[in-house]
């Protein structure tokens, strides 16, 4: 199983509904799929026989801030029979933020997803209890989204220190 | 919007309690953590019992969330090195194994054998490094207390082996982007050699303590079972997968560093419960000890001296040709005031941890630090089959579940 | 062995009150089975026979933090987890004392962001900081040893005095 055999079934069976591809630097093809159809195409990647990604390795956010749709959801499939990964993205938009479950076809995309939420705000509709996973309940803000600052303390050096150390909230007995 | 069933395969803390039920089930809640003598670490479970029987839990994580993956974006890629130690911090060396092969996947930088040998020895002594704890704390957990000490005096010895060759014990961040961060020191492999000639007695002596002891095997027997199809929907690799009968493992059907070329076997079980995961471990240390071995003999046979790559924008020259050398001076200038520039693009690197796939994604912006790193960490994904496996076992048996899957708090919350 | 010397023939002790309740403190201070991150397995390690801690009397972690005198907070404290660590420290019953064990629990170590407390000390008082990342086995049992050198200088009042009591 290669990736040229992977695109062009793909294509047969999809057609123009999926878009571009491309490839990551370590040798995985990339397929850019809208949103609406990334639940069948996954779905046609696990069922079919010759193909059969049976495991979906990983599922993850990245905010590229400056770039037309700003959000993109990457996931991660690997074929255990043919020893393959192959790499789906589906980009949207801030002000759409919504994209599809997969947890009706892996059961193991429900953490990832909710993590995938927790950090940047994405929702995944059809998702069983899509809440805050890493950060605590009450947390407001997507933390790993890039206009969200790192929130660092300064460090404290010698003649800083006093200043610094008086505005700490130390704890009382 | 979707209602909330309250039977979820995975479910959430609240979700678990559902207010339309409230008074009408015989069913307790109960919580359990995060501060629980074992729950290896700050992992909080919301119970429901019926009586001693568990019929539902659910897992609350996050309380060792440390914003890993956001703080390595504000890092050069070979300062980040450091941040991946502290997510899996009983193998921290696996943990930067996977990180520095995506980076130089992203470089497209190859590596040469030396360095590429010596990763494989240091990270199947941190296999045995990492079992050694989930053996000492699974028999703490069950009330075993002897494997507990007797583990850490082997652990002693394979840390003593971190130190000489990176100065700490633990936290090594000995690998680094283009190989190795300093040379072999000499008296390596003789002190190797002497570790991996009574590893295989240690191991024969833990497993007389607990495989036909007739507790363990009660306690363990039969329970928390999961079969192979309910293991790959929920994301379950490494041991655990192996147990239920998938005989998937990384170092043999992906090789990575020249895992092709050695010879060992995946040992594999069938039933999935508790006891064939360790099973399964311990025949994965006796073949781990046999792959240090083969790459000891290597190392032995080859040319001391290069341990790391030679492409100088990657990997800084050696301090004494700075004195003389313009071109390496202005390397590694740049390397420490910017630090190298991968080109734009992603690249995935999986490999097999002693908790199972880890697999680091990176997407490069052309700039000096990584734009996103997204650490695929085995002990998340895997906790996600606790809720099937514990649905009708006693709430003791919960303890010996969580013990089972070896979950590392660090790996899960990042 | 030290009292026989003392004792002579009467078999009579002379000391100050003060000296025998903190020697008792100091040699059995039941830690709190409390570890988050990685230093907790540099304090696994500490337990185990190579350097040994029961040689301290800490050899019995206790779970509940009533029964527990000291609280080794061994590893990074994330915001979600600091209310928990508050509840855990005013369970605790006087005399008590905490050992932030690793460069997070005293500054918050290699994570300077938004998810972890930068130093329990915004969260708990604490007496003794143990640095390292980890902090080697001898480094805590030396953090261990500073924690009773200073438990010698309490008076029965609680408050310190400036050096240890002179023995006689």
């Amino acid at each position: 199983m290669d990736n040229a055999t992977v695109i062009e079934r793909l294509q047969t069976e999809f057609g123009d509904k999926i878009g571009p591809v491309g490839s990551m630097r370590s040798g995985e093809a990339t397929i850019n799929v809208p949103r609406e159809q990334i639940v069948a195409v996954a779905q046609f990647l696990r069922d079919d026989s010759a193909l059969a990604y049976n495991f979906l390795e990983n599922l993850c956010g990245v905010d590229y801030l400056g770039r037309q749709p700003r959000f993109e959801v990457v996931y991660h499939l690997l074929s255990h029979a043919n020893r393959h990964r192959i790499c789906l993205k589906v980009a949207i938009s801030e002000k759409d933020i919504h994209v599809p479950t997969l947890t009706g076809l892996w059961q193991t995309a429900n953490y990832q997803e909710r993590e995938t939420y927790d950090m940047f705000g994405i929702i995944f509709d059809g998702h069983p209890a899509l809440e805050r996973i890493l950060m605590p309940d009450d947390w407001s803000g997507f933390p790993q989204r890039k206009d969200v600052p790192l929130g660092y303390e300064e460090v404290a050096f010698s003649n800083t220190e006093a200043q610094i150390s008086a505005r700490k909230p130390y704890a009382e007995e | 919007m979707t209602t909330i069933d309250h039977r979820l395969s995975v479910p959430s803390p609240h979700s678990i309690t559902n207010p339309a039920l409230a008074g009408k089930t015989n069913t307790m809640v109960l919580n359990m953590g995060p501060h629980h003598p074992s729950t290896h670490g700050v992992l909080r479970l919301v119970v429901e019992l019926d009586g001693e029987t568990v019929v539902n839990v659910a897992p609350d994580v996050g309380f060792l969330h440390t914003g890993i993956e956001k703080n390595m974006e504000f890092k050069t890629y070979q300062q980040a090195v450091v941040m991946t130690d502290r997510t899996d911090y009983l193998a921290p060396l696996s943990n930067n194994l996977s990180y520095v092969l995506a980076v130089e996947k992203l470089l497209d930088v190859e590596i040469p054998e030396r360095p590429t040998v010596a990763r494989v020895l240091l990270v199947e002594l941190q296999r045995l490094s990492s079992h050694l704890v989930w053996l000492s704390s699974h028999a703490l957990d069950l009330a075993a207390m002897s494997v507990f000490l007797y583990g850490f005096r082997e652990r002693e010895q394979i840390l003593d082996i971190f130190e000489m060759v990176s100065g700490a014990r633990l936290m090594t961040s000995y690998f680094r982007v283009g190989g190795l961060a300093y040379d072999l020191p000499s008296d390596f492999l003789p002190t190797v050699k002497a570790l991996l000639d009574i590893m295989p007695s240690r191991i024969d002596e833990y497993e007389s303590l607990l495989t036909n002891n007739i507790i363990w095997q009660e306690r363990t027997m039969g329970v928390g079972a999961i079969d192979s199809a309910a293991a790959i929907q929920y994301g379950l690799t490494g041991p655990g997968l192996r147990a239920t009968g998938v005989a998937w493992d990384l170092r043999k059907d992906m090789p990575y560093c020249g895992y092709e070329t050695y010879d060992f076997n995946v040992p594999v079980a069938k039933n999935g419960d508790i006891y064939d995961r360790y099973l399964v471990r311990m025949a994965e240390m006796r073949e781990s000890v046999s792959i240090a071995r083969q790459a000891w003999q290597r190392l032995k046979d080859m040319e001391p001296g290069v341990f790391q790559t030679s492409n100088r924008k990657v990997a800084p020259p050696p301090k004494t040709e700075i004195t003389h050398s313009m071109e390496s001076l202005i390397h590694h200038f740049k390397l420490w005031t910017e630090g190298f520039k991968p080109p734009r693009g992603d690249a995935m690197a999986a490999i097999e941890s002693p908790r199972g796939e880890l697999a680091t994604y990176i997407v490069s912006d052309g700039g000096p630090k990584p734009y996103r790193v997204h650490l695929r960490t085995p002990s998340f994904i895997n906790l996600q089959s606790l809720p099937h496996m514990a649905k009708g076992q006693l709430m003791a048996d919960l303890v010996a579940l969580i013990a089972s899957l070896d979950p590392v708090l660090g790996e899960v919350d990042r | 062995m030290g009292i026989e010397t003392k004792a002579g023939d009467m078999g009579v002790v002379t000391t100050s009150l003060e000296t025998v309740v903190n020697w008792g403190r100091t040699n059995a201070m039941w830690p709190l089975l409390f570890g988050l991150a990685c230093c907790a397995i540099e304090m696994m390690g500490a337990q185990g026979s190579n350097y040994d801690l029961s040689r301290f009397g800490m050899e019995i972690n206790r779970a509940s933090p009533r029964q527990a005198d000291l609280i080794i907070v061994a590893g990074r404290v994330s915001r979600k987890m600091a209310p928990v660590i508050r509840r855990l420290y005013d369970q605790m019953s006087n005399p008590k004392w905490v050992i932030a064990m690793g460069d997070c629990a005293s500054c918050g170590g290699v994570f300077n962001n938004y998810a972890i407390v930068q130093g329990v000390d915004e969260v708990i008082p604490v007496d003794v900081y143990v640095a390292g990342c980890p902090p080697r086995p001898e480094a805590l049992i030396d953090g261990i040893m500073q924690l009773h050198s200073k438990v010698e200088r309490m008076k029965l009042d609680g408050t310190l005095r400036e050096r240890a009591p002179i023995h006689v």
